[in-house]
């Protein structure tokens, strides 16, 4: 802490000087294939054009807001940027521990002019996130363990009968108590209103007691692959990047089922309360790395969305493998056929009621 | 290695070519005979890794034998575990059970054997007032002193009436004073009760006030054994001389024997005589053994005829009823002469020349 | 030397009580081992004594409410929920000046986030509020600005309320441009707060708020819409004469908009409000509040054994959402399986230990040992693979024919799964303890039993067993508080039937944020181990603990 100060104090001098000293940025993210394809699609161009910022990874982003707050308890921020999920997003700037961002400043605009918050469109869902990727989460099967029909809508997965076997879902609520809500015959735009009442909670996790013993719960996103590669699972929610190495870069025998893919948009938020010399070289990594190139360039490591529209047209194909990688965004418009949006709003407020809920049916 | 076997006519225990080895390569206990009276008291003596408390062991049912048998009334007891063999054992450190009161330790070996409560408690009480600890019933182990401790265990092992008892080194932990009072009271104990016992010590003292006969071991073998009086005056060989009690040794070579005497020379030349104990033809190497207070240097004692040997006073120390007296005899300096603190008695000062001798009885040609 | 003859206290050589200079002479041995142990005392008390004290405050404090709406909670104290009638104007007054500052400072969305634990839907409300909240009384304030360009500008509203002194004291310091000089603080005009009550105490806030951490001064700041409608309730009360005492341009200020106010449609707050969210209009909102109010609650504890405060007082939560009891009923029940299990596999292991030779036992230990040498997620990962349905111990079974391919065992994901792992994890502080105290028992002891007439279990059971008991009693605390704080393991191989308590307040720490309840959660499992530590000491007795 006092080492990280120091660097601060030193930097900020460096900096009003006009000295090109070195300055060690911190940012966390998640680590794994999805930190290595920032690394590669930002983080190394930057540094390869400021010879001054130095980037140092921290990959706590999974605890990112207990430790942002504890760090703002102690008065202490040691954190430059932060890879956070939207709903983390929200938490944080509830309680102002993100900077308010003013997008169109911030950002850069799309090569063609457009400003920057029309091109990222609606992933800005709030004043403090700025989107990087797109992602779902979805289901992904055993091809060998289906028989001649594979599963072809997400409601095949609470028909046990015609697909015997266990099923991995994520031990939490989000996307589970949506999925059984639509296959138990809720129109898709009215989920979160028959979700807002108690029947239509207790809807979704009767229809989730069909198949609850035959669930097995995760709580990483590397735990699905791994259970459909071992046959512990037929078919598993993950991830679709974790679905992806399984199948192009393991060779598993697996296939994704895209219908009600619940999107997701996973992004940066900046620390409340950086020293302003600081916060200007975080600024100016930022444009640099949620412009439309740069979101491109990062879906060659990782089969996620860039959050631009601007940037769909420019993605190649995958680094190493040389496959294109369109058709396995999630975005993709042959993957996009159905899928779900998930509540942002609602869940924030809805979150803790129904995850103790949630709990307490798991419990039973 | 000795034949004499005391109390033969009604052996109760009897070790009969037992051997015992650890490790499969050396022999702890090698070839071991021996034979205890019913009522006897008997203590096995020797340096530490003589193979005593292996022998005690053995016969406690703790370790087996690796070959003989072991007897005890006739019966062969190698195969009696333990708790089925009645014998009463006092240990090294007590071995009280430290979660139980001296009451309960004392009526464990009754419980075990199933007796009644009301027997129980008298029982108890009988061994307690026995040992004159009849207020301390209640009490835990660890609330009483190094001596009421022993009397306890003492206690604990008497109190099922065993017909043997096995002790181990069991005062060793005590002081002095202490230490005297307990060899007599567990001796009185012992004979009152008429039981048999085999007693480990290390401590010649112990073994020669307590004991009717002792076994002197050393290195895995009986040296000798005998009555403590005929063990301290006679000897059999220079271990025993050499362990029990103090002793002037000198070595030197057989040059003749005549009957009961041999002349031996020693090594600077002087001539001396001595009672053949193991030697056997003139030429041999001995050592010749000869207790300090049978050491005289008033030529008038001695017989005619006697050999005499010159020695130079080096100390001379007043030890209130005895006085020591370290000489240079025959080129050795520790020579040691007790004379009783008499009033006629000579009192020598360093430097003086004298001679010395001793009735060739005292003095004993034993193996080198 | 002469006797002591009068009867007193025992003296010293120097005259001094005999107790006082012992005293002193102990005194100074106390203080240097207090300095030896100081290191050690300031590092417990910073990084243990200091973080339970933390938590233990952290599960009652509530301040947050009280803090942010200060004047909202003031005002709701006459209100009563049972009248079935959401708050009065006064109510949503405080509550429009509250919302200007928290809005303002960004805790209204905090505050949102710490309510909508207890009533889902307050965190919206309250961030949707605080977008608005510098809206409202903005066309109450159009219409002042309609009458007179001037009460546009935060120098009208200065003068009118800000003290003559003060005003002077301002000027200079703003005419001295020093970064480092303090603004003065600011002083209302005497007299004003008879005219103008509620615009006083208002601008005073507003005054406040913006010197708060030197951030601008008030003479700078753009007037709050409250402000207006502070103003318009004032004049609407106040009579001519009583304006009349406020002279100078102001004082004309004030007057000419007085008469003008009589022709301005009255403002609601409330309407306000509810044009913002209509959630100021639910009763429960307005319930949570005030029930939340007081600085120190009960409300997280009440959570956390799944009660709540309902409207006839504290009652269970309704059976959807109870869980923690049965958490904490099975984290403890498990958690007395797994140190059972511990037991039952250490104690041969231990009395093995100690009783073989030492070269065979120093091999022995190191298996012991081996598994702290591997990292806890790997060890766990291991047993997945060894517990799973494709498992190893399920395809051994299925190759030796002892179960059916199709009716393969379930042995992870579940209860035992979680016991197996957590014994395999927790065997070595079992029998380290148990090891240590075994080998200070001497083999003798086993030996006088036997030769006592006791068999091998006679012996073991009465003699050997009870002594060997401090080391149970070590091994099985140890074992026992670990296993009920540890929540890894449980995460990756429990299931949903083998989590532990500890699992819930990592969510709250980690996840939800909701530090109260995962103090409170906290708390209470310190109690229970507080507790048993406790029955232990009645039972066994805490001296019959022994670490070696």
């Amino acid at each position: 802490m006092k080492l990280m100060n120091t660097l601060l104090a030193t930097s900020t001098l460096a900096l009003s000087a006009g000295a090109a000293s070195a300055i060690d940025l911190t940012m966390v993210s998640w680590g794994g294939a999805y930190q290595h394809s920032q690394l590669k699609a930002y983080a190394e161009p930057y540094m390869a054009e400021h010879p001054d910022v130095n980037i140092i990874w921290d990959e706590s982003s999974a605890e990112a807001v207990a430790k942002l707050r504890a760090m703002n308890e102690a008065g202490n921020i040691s954190w430059d940027l932060v890879d956070v999920t939207v709903s983390d997003s929200i938490r944080l700037c509830d309680e102002g521990l993100a900077k308010e961002i003013d997008f169109d400043e911030a950002l850069a605009p799309a090569p063609d002019g457009t400003p920057a918050s029309e091109d990222f469109g609606s992933t800005l869902v709030n004043d403090c996130f700025i989107p990087q990727i797109v992602y779902s989460t979805t289901f992904g099967y055993r091809t060998d363990l289906v028989g001649d029909t594979p599963p072809t809508t997400v409601c095949d997965v609470f028909d046990l009968e015609k697909y015997p076997g266990k099923r991995a879902l994520q031990k939490r609520p989000i996307d589970n108590v949506e999925w059984a809500l639509y296959c138990d015959g809720v129109a898709k735009d009215e989920i979160y209103d028959v979700l807002g009442t108690e029947e239509g909670q207790a809807r979704a996790f009767a229809k989730l007691d069909t198949i609850k013993d035959q669930v097995v719960w995760w709580s990483a996103g590397a735990e699905t692959p791994q259970l459909l590669a071992d046959g512990e699972v037929v078919m598993g929610s993950t991830f679709n990047g974790r679905l992806f190495s399984a199948i192009a870069e393991q060779n598993q025998p697996i296939a994704m089922l895209w219908d009600m893919q619940s999107y997701d948009i996973d992004g940066w938020i900046v620390p409340a309360g950086l020293a302003a010399e600081r916060e200007a070289v975080v600024m100016d990594f930022l444009k640099f790395a949620t412009d439309t190139q740069r979101l491109a360039d990062q879906a060659k490591y990782i089969s996620y969305g860039p959050a631009r529209a601007s940037s769909a047209p420019l993605v190649g194909k995958h680094a190493d493998l040389g496959i294109e990688m369109a058709p396995h965004m999630p975005t993709d418009p042959a993957n996009a056929g159905n899928p779900h949006f998930y509540d942002y709003g609602w869940w924030a407020d809805n979150r803790d009621d129904l995850d103790a809920k949630f709990q307490a049916w798991l419990a039973q | 290695m000795t034949d004499d076997r005391t109390g033969g006519d009604a052996a109760f225990v009897e070790f009969d070519h037992v051997q015992k080895s650890y490790d499969g390569e050396t022999l702890v206990v090698k070839d071991l005979n021996l034979s205890v009276a019913r009522g006897e008291f008997l203590t096995m003596l020797g340096p530490s890794g003589s193979g005593k408390t292996t022998c005690l062991m053995m016969l406690a049912g703790f370790e087996t034998a690796t070959h003989g048998d072991i007897r005890l009334g006739g019966r062969p007891i190698n195969n009696i575990p333990p708790h089925k063999r009645g014998i009463g054992m006092v240990f090294q450190n007590y071995a009280l059970f430290p979660h139980m009161t001296v009451a309960e330790n004392l009526a464990f070996p009754l419980e075990v054997r199933k007796i009644g409560k009301s027997l129980r408690d008298a029982k108890v009480k009988r061994a307690l007032d026995m040992v004159q600890m009849g207020e301390f019933g209640g009490r835990r182990p660890a609330q009483l002193s190094g001596g009421q401790q022993q009397r306890i265990a003492l206690a604990r092992a008497l109190v099922f009436e065993p017909e043997l008892v096995l002790m181990d080194e069991p005062l060793g932990a005590l002081d002095k004073q202490l230490r005297e009072h307990m060899q007599f009271e567990i001796t009185r104990l012992a004979h009152n009760l008429g039981i048999t016992t085999v007693y480990v010590t290390h401590d010649q003292t112990e073994a020669l006030t307590m004991s009717d006969n002792i076994a002197v071991f050393d290195d895995g073998r009986i040296q000798q054994l005998a009555p403590p009086a005929k063990l301290y005056e006679e000897p059999e060989n220079s271990f025993v001389a050499q362990f029990i009690g103090e002793n002037n040794t000198l070595l030197g070579m057989v040059k003749e024997i005549k009957g009961d005497v041999a002349v031996v020379e020693l090594d600077d030349g002087e001539l001396i005589d001595c009672k053949p104990i193991n030697v056997s033809k003139p030429g041999e190497r001995t050592r010749v053994s000869i207790r300090p207070e049978r050491v005289e240097f008033n030529k008038s004692r001695l017989q005619a005829g006697a050999h005499t040997l010159k020695a130079e006073v080096l100390e001379f120390i007043y030890m209130g009823d005895i006085f020591r007296t370290r000489l240079r005899v025959a080129g050795n300096d520790e020579f040691v002469v007790k004379t009783r603190n008499a009033p006629d008695q000579v009192r020598l000062t360093p430097g003086q020349q004298i001679e010395i001798g001793w009735l060739p009885q005292d003095c004993r040609a034993l193996d080198a | 030397m002469s006797d002591i003859t009068e009867a007193g206290p025992m003296r010293a050589a120097d005259g001094t009580p005999l107790k006082k200079s012992l005293a002193r002479a102990l005194r100074r041995q106390k203080l240097r081992a207090l300095a030896l142990i100081a290191p050690l005392l300031i590092f417990i008390l910073v990084t243990f004594i200091a973080p339970i004290a933390d938590m233990l405050f952290r599960s009652v404090e509530n301040q947050i409410v009280r803090d942010t709406l200060p004047r909202t909670v003031a005002a709701l104290k006459d209100w009563d929920a049972a009248s079935g009638e959401v708050p009065g104007e006064p109510v949503f007054a405080g509550l429009a000046v509250d919302f200007q500052i928290a809005a303002e400072l960004k805790n209204h969305t905090k505050l949102g986030s710490r309510l909508n634990y207890e009533n889902p839907g307050i965190s919206s409300l309250f961030r949707k509020t605080g977008r608005g909240a510098e809206d409202i009384g903005k066309t109450f304030m159009d219409r002042f600005v309609d009458v007179n360009e001037a009460w546009k500008k935060s120098g009208t509203w200065a003068t009118l309320f800000g003290d003559d002194k003060w005003l002077a004291d301002q000027a200079a310091w703003a005419a001295a441009k020093d970064k480092d000089a303090k603004e003065p603080p600011f002083k209302l005009r005497e007299g004003v707060a008879d005219v103008l009550p509620v615009t006083a105490s208002t601008y005073r806030t507003f005054a406040r708020a913006a010197q708060q951490d030197g951030r601008k001064s008030p003479v700078d700041t753009k007037p709050w819409p409250v402000l207006f409608t502070a103003l318009g309730q004032d004049l609407a009360n106040a009579s001519p004469e009583s304006l009349g005492a406020l002279g100078g341009e102001n004082g004309a200020l004030v007057q000419e908009v007085a008469t003008a106010v009589q022709g301005f449609e009255t403002f609601g707050y409330r309407d306000a409000f509810l044009d913002i969210d209509k959630g100021w209009g639910d009763l429960d909102k307005w319930e949570t509040i005030k029930a939340y109010s007081p600085p120190y609650t009960p409300g997280y504890f009440l959570n956390a054994a799944d009660l709540e405060k309902g409207p006839d007082g504290i009652q269970a939560r309704p059976e959807q959402q109870r869980i923690y009891v049965t958490l904490f009923i099975r984290t403890m029940w498990m958690s007395m399986l797994i140190t059972f299990s511990c037991l039952l596999l250490g104690y041969p292991v231990a009395w093995l230990l100690a009783n073989l030779r030492s070269s065979t036992a120093n091999l022995l230990m190191i298996l012991v040992l081996l598994p702290f040498w591997t990292s806890l997620l790997v060890r766990t990962s291991a047993w997945k693979v060894l517990l799973q349905q494709q498992g190893v111990i399920n395809d051994v079974l299925v190759w030796l024919g002892l179960i059916d391919d199709a009716n393969r065992l379930i042995m992870i994901n579940n209860q035992f799964g979680t016991i197996t792992a957590m014994t395999h994890i927790l065997l070595p502080f079992m029998i380290l303890p148990l090891y240590s105290v075994m080998k200070t028992i001497p083999p003798s002891y086993l030996r006088a039993a036997k030769s006592l007439g006791a068999t091998n279990w006679t012996a073991f059971w009465r003699v050997y067993f009870p002594q060997s008991v401090p080391g149970i009693g070590a091994g099985s605390i140890l074992v026992f508080i670990l296993s009920i704080g540890y929540y890894i393991t449980p995460e990756i191989v429990g299931g949903t039937r083998g989590v532990f308590i500890s699992n819930r307040i990592a969510y709250h720490i980690s996840s939800s944020l909701n530090w109260g309840l995962a103090a409170a959660l906290g708390t209470i499992l310190l109690a229970l181990v507080l507790l048993l530590y406790y029955v232990y000491d009645k039972i066994v007795g805490i001296d019959n603990v022994k670490l070696g």
